[in-house]
């Protein structure tokens, strides 16, 4: 191979390149920054169908997006910002990326308490995170019902939770300062963090617990519903937690959501509004059911497995997801204070 | 890297008469100057980022000192450590076994054995954690067959992450210390042998010290990949300050506090280019007139010989065969599953975007690392020198952070364009390829540049000087001396920017135009959520790309490896001969 050779051959497909992103202009349509992965293509192909606007899409980090649609600023192509994580939607709602919206239809379909104050944001999917166990090695009555519990040395060694680094565990330490306080908080989390085996993910949590290594553990919902699509027998259970209202941790258990809001500088606020919009409503089923999330809209039924296994009636903590978005750099700091990993 | 002081003192006088030479005033200025240009270029995005530091939160580095900086840094420590030695020990004991002895297979294993240079780290992570780890299939065995508190190390730790990064790194070792093997060693270890000295005497008092500077350049490209991850460790569990940096970014929101760590990671970057430096020491061993006789390996026969095989049959299946199966049959039950492989119909998409955006950095690096090297040898050496060192700091920069920084100056570009009344185009400044590349070369310089130095540093000045004496211009002396004579290191600069470039992550995120996915992207976001099975086909994509320039370079080594007898000789002599036409 000669070095020149390499060299041109370069430069052409460069060259070739420019060109071809150079080229014409698209028709209208509305373009996602998105941090959500999953299923979106086919609620997006869904949404064109019915309604003839298509949708392109920019999947990435939320961080790395967010500090994009910033640096962007009013030249960012991104008209709609899709993001998990209450955290994620408030800060970029602080950084000013998004611009509020006038919507009933969204004031309607979206719970106040998963939506902006100002209606910057909105949330469209629920995700419990909760109590999970090992269903061959705990009789019902041993199994813990709240978070606070899982603090008490007797789960020490038996107790498997997400590393500190990851969004969902930030966001339910931020509800537990929320609720607790700081002092009391730290408490709780440095409890935790003696007793469990810290892991990498959620999924590594669900097979841990079936393989022994733990006996209870906390994840979301829905990455026990995929483990069950693999296999239905899996001797992993879930627990609502804090769900007696007569006890002083009654509140319900912790729901994170997945949202987004249109960005500041977009270049069709009103495609972009029509798809949040749809996505609360008509396309509840197509963004929520593939990956077996809870739909935010209440009159939207929840899709089967999640609804025959783990129900729909349980218990959820109402506090503002802006509430512990906010708190999220709060309950990093405490996790370190902690020693939580 | 040359260093320039001895070779004064040996020739003070030629290189004084060098340098009344015609052209002369021409390369003293455009050789440093053009150095210095692509320098400026690495350091601004990164400087861009370091005004951070001019206003430093006190508060953080308080709050983090408390709590998890000290663990972080003693992390980074062990982990440096252990990765250098395990890589410079493997590296290097199988270069010398595939260089001095000759065994069932040895040809194949020569090139089979850089291999795992196509894999990237964060997937032999996670491959390893799923099927090694407590959960997987291995454990679950064991637990079976030995009850279920039957001890098994502990994969999701610190030794799992030493372990996975040596077998993902010691190829950089390898390769260097081959050539370095190939091009210096032989002739001299013969001389010792047939002066007296036994193998292992010869081996310690002359190869190992040949070798050290290619050992200390493998382990710094070595520290550099280990520092500056962030994907993998995080599947071990360990807390790197890399990792603190991420933890801040993202968890707190504080992009100053994040950039304010992340000068922490650059203080270990610069104490392992240091410490390369020592370790390679003042001395420098260039042949006079190119390469000269190779080994004539030893041939090994029955149990050593098959333990021999069986060495490199095992570091080949743990750090490239086993994982490959397992993304395999991950990427085979997922395509014949009910929900089929997601996404399928764009592989071809991300492809070509992974090609493109290799290639062209690939490219560019290895020009400007040429550029840059040779400046060393025709401009003024102090400039040219620290020019050099600059160039290399993007390598120690984490990826994110050296995105934001382009992202920084292009936007700040654009914004001193608009006040010009000009402005850039649309979205040039963000999320163009342009900008995208530009955060790759800056990035991935280092690697083309240690490569291009390694391979001029064998080119002895003495060959520089006597070209220059007879009259011959720099830019011919690259074209016609510097360049055939370290042909190999240029192949090797490319091999190495284009496979670090398909694997790269954080600044393709950030950077990318927009629908420009890469297949790494694409690995990295399935993989995130623990969709390893789906994650396993675009990894697949990735090995099987960047096998491709590993190939290169294996028949490159095949091609100057020994064949066991005369044609090796023939091609290590149109070398020599090659040299003799210039000088």
């Amino acid at each position: 191979m000669s070095l020149r050779r390499v060299v041109i051959l370069g430069a052409m497909a460069l060259g070739s390149f420019l060109l071809a992103s150079c080229g014409g202009d698209a028709d209208a349509e509305v373009v996602v920054y998105t941090g959500r992965h999953y299923d979106l293509e086919a609620a997006f192909t869904q949404f064109a169908e019915e309604t003839g606007i298509s949708v392109a899409f920019l999947p990435g980090t939320d961080v790395e997006l967010r500090e994009r649609i910033a640096a962007e600023g009013e030249e960012t192509q991104a008209d709609v910002f899709l993001t998990v994580d209450a955290g994620n939607l408030a800060i970029a709602a602080d950084e000013g990326l998004f611009a509020p919206l006038d919507s009933p239809l969204l004031d309607e379909a979206v719970p106040a308490n998963f939506r902006d104050p100002d209606s910057l944001w909105f949330g469209l999917t629920l995700r419990a995170r909760t109590i999970i166990y090992n269903s061959d090695v705990l009789t019902l009555d041993q199994v813990p019902t709240t978070y606070e519990e899982l603090a008490d040395p007797i789960w020490d060694g038996r107790l498997c939770l997400r590393n500190s680094s990851n969004v969902y565990t930030q966001s339910l330490v931020a509800s537990m300062i929320a609720h607790h306080g700081e002092s009391e908080a730290l408490r709780i989390v440095s409890g935790w963090a003696d007793d469990a085996e810290i892991l990498a993910n959620d999924t590594l949590i669900i097979d841990s617990i079936a393989a022994g290594l733990c006996d209870v553990g906390i994840a979301n919902h829905y990455y026990l519903a995929r483990s069950y699509e693999q296999d239905p027998n899996l001797p992993v259970a879930l627990v609502w937690a804090n769900q007696d209202p007569a006890t002083p941790n009654g509140r319900g258990t912790h729901v994170n959501i997945s949202g987004g809001g249109v960005t500041r500088y977009a270049d069709n606020p009103d495609l972009a509004q029509q798809l949040l919009e749809w996505l609360a409503t008509d396309g509840q089923h197509a963004l929520v059911d593939p990956n077996h999330e809870y739909p935010i809209n209440s009159t939207v039924a929840p899709e089967s497995l999640i609804a025959d296994r783990f129900g729909v009636g349980f218990l959820q903590d109402d506090l503002d997801a802006a509430t512990f978005g906010r708190l999220n750099p709060d309950a990093v700091r405490l996790m370190d204070q902690a020693g939580y990993e | 890297m040359t260093t320039p002081e001895v070779t004064h003192e040996l020739v003070p006088t030629a290189r004084e008469r060098v340098h009344l030479g015609i052209g002369d005033q021409v390369s003293r200025l455009g050789w440093p100057s053009a150095s210095l240009l692509f320098a400026a270029l690495v350091v601004i995005p990164v400087l861009f980022l370091a005004t951070s530091l001019l206003r430093p939160n006190a508060e953080v580095w308080r709050q983090q000192w408390d709590t998890r900086l000290p663990g972080q840094i003693v992390s980074t420590l062990v982990l440096l450590v252990g990765v250098s030695l395990g890589t410079v020990l493997l590296g290097s004991g199988l270069a010398w076994l595939l260089s001095a002895y000759t065994f069932p297979g040895a040809r194949l294993f020569g090139w089979l054995l850089i291999a795992p240079l196509a894999m990237p780290s964060y997937v032999l992570g996670f491959v390893t954690v799923s099927v090694v780890g407590f959960t997987g299939p291995i454990q679950g065995w064991w637990r079976n067959q030995f009850g279920a508190d039957a001890w098994f190390p502990d994969t999701e730790s610190m030794g799992g992450a030493i372990a996975v990064f040596t077998l993902v790194l010691y190829p950089y070792v390898y390769l260097l210390a081959r050539a370095a093997l190939r091009d210096q060693a032989h002739g001299a270890y013969d001389v010792a042998r047939s002066l007296g000295a036994g193998p292992i005497e010869a081996a310690r008092r002359i190869v190992l010290p040949l070798l050290r500077p290619a050992l200390a350049a493998g382990a710094g490209v070595v520290m550099m990949e280990t520092l500056t991850d962030f994907a993998t460790v995080q599947y071990f569990g360990v807390d790197t300050v890399s990792v603190g940096v991420f933890r801040i970014w993202r968890g707190t929101f504080d992009r100053d506090a994040a950039s304010e760590i992340a000068t922490l990671v650059l203080a270990f970057a610069l104490m392992i280019i240091g410490l390369e430096r020592v370790l390679r020491g003042r001395a420098r061993y260039g042949t006079a007139a190119g390469a000269d006789a190779g080994f004539a390996p030893q041939r090994l026969r029955g149990s050593r010989a098959a333990i021999a095989t069986t060495v490199c049959l095992a570091v080949l299946t743990l750090s490239f065969l086993a994982p490959v199966a397992q993304l395999v049959w991950w990427a085979t039950s997922e395509a014949v599953g009910p929900r089929g492989t997601p996404l399928f119909s764009r592989f071809l998409g991300y492809l070509q975007h992974s090609l493109l955006l290799a290639g062209v950095t690939a490219i560019v690096c290895t020009a400007i690392a040429v550029v840059v090297t040779n400046a060393s040898r025709f401009g003024q050496p102090r400039i040219t020198r620290l020019a050099a060192r600059l160039t290399a700091v993007g390598y120690a920069v984490p990826g994110p952070v050296v995105a934001i920084g382009v992202l920084l100056m292009l936007v700040a570009v654009d914004g001193l364009l608009g006040h010009l009344g000009t402005g850039l185009p649309g979205v040039i400044a963000t999320g163009s390829f342009l900008g995208l590349a530009y955060a790759y070369v800056v990035r991935f310089l280092a690697p083309g540049l240690n490569a291009t130095e390694a391979g001029l540093g064998q080119v002895s000045e003495e060959v520089t000087i006597s070209a220059r004496s007879l009259g011959a211009r720099p830019m011919e002396i690259v074209r016609s001396v510097h360049l055939p004579l370290s042909r190999t290191s240029i192949v090797t600069a490319l091999v190495l920017v284009a496979v670090d470039a398909l694997k790269e992550l954080p600044i393709v995120l950030l950077l990318r135009p927009f629908g420009f996915d890469t297949l790494s992207v694409w690995t990295y976001l399935l993989a995130s959520e623990s969709r390893y099975e789906q994650a396993a086909l675009p990894a697949l994509a990735i090995i099987v790309v960047a096998l491709v320039p590993v190939g290169l370079l294996s028949r490159q080594l095949r091609m100057s490896s020994a064949p066991e007898g005369p044609a090796e000789a023939a091609t290590i002599g149109t070398w020599g001969g090659r040299t003799d036409e210039f000088v």
